[in-house]
């Protein structure tokens, strides 16, 4: 057996062969046995697209290593093809040497046409430089599941299951998880237990037996922090986040939600917890999900709605209703390539300015993104945190990739978690005294530090009061037109959401020499990508800084000077350059930026690349032997 | 919140001090009067009282009661009530809205409220028109309507609001009109008393874009033969002497006739309670608006299980079947590991 610090792996194959299970169940097999890992789930938009073409394509990468990584890998070392779509569609990815792994039966003259190959890649000297193995997966799957009964039609779909054992031999991953799975999940449907069963151990068994392949390899279990670890993705860590902040504020959370791709998996998640008190309302449409969400936040509750880019376009007039009614409200974007309909089910990061900006007039709102799955767990209670503290809408922005990607996450101590129902409290009794001696309750009369005004909710009979859209007098809040006023109301709603700075973290800056005259500014979801180039430029000796954030509006008190004490800054997003017209414009920083908008997160060599001709416009050299991550 | 019955109250403890501001002799004086009287009678409690407008010169209303309310956003009123209804069962949640508001640019709500059957007292303020934009027509105005918008007339086909209520599978659907007081506060109160969307069109005059647009139906001198009063389990009779009356064709339709020509005893006998809302729909077709003899009181009124009751029963199902949430159980809930 050879050691390995590191793997890719793709599994790639129709829509409808079962790749995103195949490399789920691999990766908690790897979990399980102690790597560090990172996924990257890639699938069409299309329910089922025309099966056997380059559209149809369904693909799970996972990256398992010895020692901590940050991106799912950017070229699969191993290519596990079921057809010759599969194969077109990922080729060009592949790492040098590679190992292809192809179904040889999938390769007949018609799946090729639908393929659009003009020639059989295996002669046509495509997968010159690979490793090739050609293995005849449904038919040894067929020939493995006879014992269980299943019709051949159904048999023939269990060779997930073979590619699953036969990956899984190569990298002596342990077969007790996906059996004792597969026992699991199939427990009232025997034969297709059996025939999983089957072609699983068949396709480990191949592996083992066939003297096809040189030798396996093993990718040695990571020091990791010691804990007890679960596997979650963005969208469950958020979930999870979002039932977590109301446990800890002691509020019952309401949900008020639309399905939008890729938003709708924290719905379904949160629409199994029900014993938490958790109200999920699957509404008719975006505009009503957060309408429902934010009188559930006016009646007390923690009001919360999620949606994807379209689903945020939509909800704008009410989160300036929400702006104006100064209630807490959590929106959660899980942005996804636009416009319009766009790329459903491919990430993006375009929604910065929406969510700063996205709304008529002068609109401000709290703006919080994870800059990893389990990071989502830890932003939907910060994102409460200030929604509850300054009654104020917070826009969380997670992405596709933070969404389905997942990663070992450590558990946290309930107990360390922070206590939500210290930062707020209801009114309760009439805040002002008038001239004549009568206590009366003014809605608009805010706290002196946080400026957020009281959170009157109905039930109380000393505090009613009528509030709406129109613009409120400062204090009483009775209706008003009066410019003055409306100048005054304008700037205490933007200075409140500006005080929130006083109440974050600083960013962090990873400048290990406190040398480093580049300055690497990233936020959300490219955390990891950018972190590994940084790391894998550090170790050629060249000095260069990572900053990371985490809070998009107010920004961290101290970014400003962070920003203004380097040469330059370089800011990788996947949009056109929004932080950096947002840097460049507080901070007068000439900052350039990386920009690539292809539906997929970053790769770490794009970064690295990004970073080395900036050093290199610095006066730097490299000899371009640069370390893996 | 205690469980001691309310105070009496009287209906200036349910007004509020803000100076009402609609056009001197508009219908919502009347309506706003008619809630405000009725509020002490029905024992409400001010403070768990809430009035919830969307956009439009009736969605002032919430700002003249002396309860929580809150103005909305233009047709967003029953979705943001929706989720107050829900997360709080303890309130009595008003929705105050008009024919733009409601059928025009948040129609859709509206028929998701009624059908989900959410605890709301709907209260549609129809007056044909839109009155703050001054003067455009509306989901209901006339076909040929001359307005700003429409020069040259309408081209629309209108709605009928209470056979739209009725094809959304509204529990309780009722027309009133802003000229009956007495009328108004017994439909409202009916509203009031029952569990679910109980939805109530009030045919309500803009004297000033579209100054008697009811006349011909509400006027004190065309009432006895323009209105047709429903009344449960009474047959639909009307006419100064009761000398019309309403009859089901063979297909199914409400006919006007003569009680003289048909005798009485062909006359349909109203049941707001009936579970199908065939007749209610066939009784809400006699006519499109006020022009011809038009029925007025409750079409509709079925006992249906409440969205938040519904809502609240699922929540306290889970709790005893899975336990209250443990927030450390939730977060082991996948496959963990331990690294030592």
């Amino acid at each position: 057996m050879r050691g390995l610090d590191h793997v890719v792996v793709r599994f790639a194959g129709d829509s409808g062969d079962g790749m995103q299970l195949a490399g789920d169940r691999f990766t908690t097999a790897s979990a399980l046995f102690g790597n560090d890992l990172a996924t990257l789930p890639d699938f069409p938009a299309e329910i089922r697209a025309p099966a056997g073409t380059v559209a149809g394509v369904s693909a799970f990468q996972v990256h398992i290593s010895d020692h901590d990584i940050f991106t799912p890998g950017d070229h699969p070392d191993v290519l596990v093809a079921m057809n010759p779509a599969a194969l077109k569609a990922h080729l060009d990815d592949l790492e040098p040497g590679a190992a292809v792994l192809l179904n040889s039966d999938a390769f007949d003259e018609r799946a090729l046409q639908k393929a659009g190959c003009s020639a059989d890649p295996r002669a046509d000297g495509s997968l010159v430089g690979f490793k090739v193995y050609e293995i005849p997966m449904t038919s040894l799957t067929m020939q493995a599941v006879k014992p269980s009964g299943t019709k051949a039609r159904d048999a023939e779909r269990s060779k997930n299951f073979f590619a699953l054992g036969l990956v899984s031999w190569m990298y002596g991953r342990p077969v007790e998880p996906t059996l004792e799975w597969l026992q699991r999940r199939f427990a009232s449907n025997e034969m297709v237990r059996e025939a999983n069963t089957l072609a699983f151990k068949a396709g480990w068994n191949f592996g083992e037996t066939a003297e096809i392949f040189e030798s396996a390899y093993e990718v040695k279990p990571a020091a990791l922090r010691p804990g007890t670890y679960t596997n979650v993705s963005g969208n469950t860590a958020l979930a999870w986040g979002i039932i977590a902040a109301g446990q800890l504020a002691k509020l019952p959370v309401f949900l008020g939600s639309y399905p939008i791709t890729p938003a709708s998996d924290v719905l379904h998640e949160l629409s199994k917890h029900k014993n938490f008190g958790v109200r999920t309302f699957q509404a008719e449409d975006e505009i009503a999900g957060v309408n429902a969400a934010l009188g559930a936040a006016y009646g007390g509750a923690l009001g919360v709605t999620t949606t994807s880019g379209p689903g945020l376009d939509l909800k704008s007039e009410t989160i300036g209703l929400a702006v104006s009614l100064e209630l807490p409200l959590i929106v959660v974007d899980v942005q996804r390539g636009g416009p319009s309909t766009g790329l459903p089910t491919k990430t993006e990061q375009a929604d910065l300015l929406h969510a700063l900006y996205g709304r008529h007039g002068e609109a401000p709102v709290a703006v919080v993104a994870p800059a990893t799955p389990g990071d989502c767990f830890y932003m939907a209670i910060e994102a409460a945190r200030i929604a509850l503290k300054y009654r104020t809408p917070v826009i969380l922005l997670s992405d596709g990739y933070l969404a389905n990607g997942a990663e070992p996450w450590l558990v946290p101590d309930i107990d360390a978690l922070p206590d939500l129902a210290a930062e707020f409290s209801f009114a309760t009794e009439p805040n002002k005294v008038l001239e004549d001696g009568t206590e009366v309750f003014w809605p608009y009369l805010r706290d002196p530090v946080t400026l957020a005004r009281p959170w009157a909710v109905p039930g109380a009979p000393a505090l009613m009061h009528r509030i709406g859209g129109l613009e409120k007098a400062d204090g009483s809040g009775n209706v008003s037109y009066d410019p003055v006023n409306h100048d005054l109301m304008v700037h205490l709603r933007a200075e409140k959401v500006a005080g929130i700075a006083r109440d974050i973290p600083p960013v962090a800056v990873d400048d290990p020499s406190g040398e480093a005259e580049l300055l690497v500014l990233g936020w959300g979801s490219t955390y990891g990508a950018v972190q590994a180039a940084v790391r894998a430029v550090r170790s050629t000796g060249a000095k260069v800084a990572h900053a990371h954030l985490r809070y998009l509006n107010p920004f961290p008190a101290n970014l400003g000077d962070v920003v203004t004490s380097y040469r330059r800054v370089l800011v990788p997003e996947v949009n056109l350059g929004q932080l950096r017209k947002l840097v460049r414009a507080e901070f007068l920083v000439d900052a350039v930026g990386l920009n690539k908008v292809a539906g997929l997160p970053f790769r770490r060599l794009d970064v690295q690349a990004a970073i080395v001709l900036e050093l290199e416009a610095l006066g730097g050299h490299f000899d371009g032997n640069l370390a893996e991550e | 919140m205690t469980d001691l019955a309310p105070a009496p109250t009287t209906k200036k403890d349910w007004t509020s001090d803000q100076e009402v501001r609609w056009c001197p002799g508009c219908g919502d004086y009347s309506v706003l009067t008619a809630v405000q009287l009725l509020m002490p009678e029905l024992g409400a409690r001010r403070e768990n009282t809430v009035f919830v407008s969307g956009i439009g010169c009736s969605s002032r209303f919430p700002y003249y009661m002396n309860t929580y309310g809150v103005h909305s956003i233009h047709g967003r009123a029953p979705a943001f009530a929706t989720g107050l209804a829900v997360a709080r069962p303890d309130l009595d949640v008003w929705v105050i809205t008009g024919d733009g508001d409601a059928l025009s640019i948040g129609g859709n709500h509206l028929l998701h409220a009624l059908r989900r059957n959410v605890n709301l007292t709907i209260i549609l303020f129809n007056n044909q028109i839109y009155g703050l934009t001054k003067g455009q027509y509306s989901p209901t105005s006339e076909p040929g309507k001359v307005t700003k918008s429409t020069p040259f007339g309408s081209l629309d086909q209108p709605y009928n609001p209470v056979s739209l209520a009725l094809g959304a599978e509204a529990s309780f659907v009722a027309r009133t009109h802003d000229m009956d007081r007495k009328h108004m506060m017994e439909m409202f109160r009916r509203a009031y008393e029952h569990r679910g969307a109980a939805f109530v069109e009030v045919y309500q005059n803009c004297n000033v874009f579209n100054d008697g647009a009811f006349d011909a139906i509400t006027s004190k001198e065309n009432r006895p033969s323009m209105l047709i009063p429903l009344e449960h389990n009474k047959p639909v009779r009307f006419g100064p002497n009761g000398e019309k009356g309403v009859v089901i064709d063979s297909h199914g339709s409400a006919v006007i006739v003569d009680v003289a020509e048909v005798g009485e005893e062909r006359l349909v006998v109203h049941d707001e309670a009936r579970p199908d809302p065939s007749l209610a729909f066939a009784l809400s077709r006699l006519a499109n608006g006020p022009y011809s003899p038009t029925p007025i009181g409750v079409f509709r009124a079925v006992e249906r299980p409440d969205y938040g009751a519904l809502v609240q029963a699922q929540l306290v199902d889970a709790a005893s079947r899975k336990g209250p949430g443990d927030l450390a159980s939730l977060l082991r809930s996948g496959t963990t590991w331990t690294v030592a």
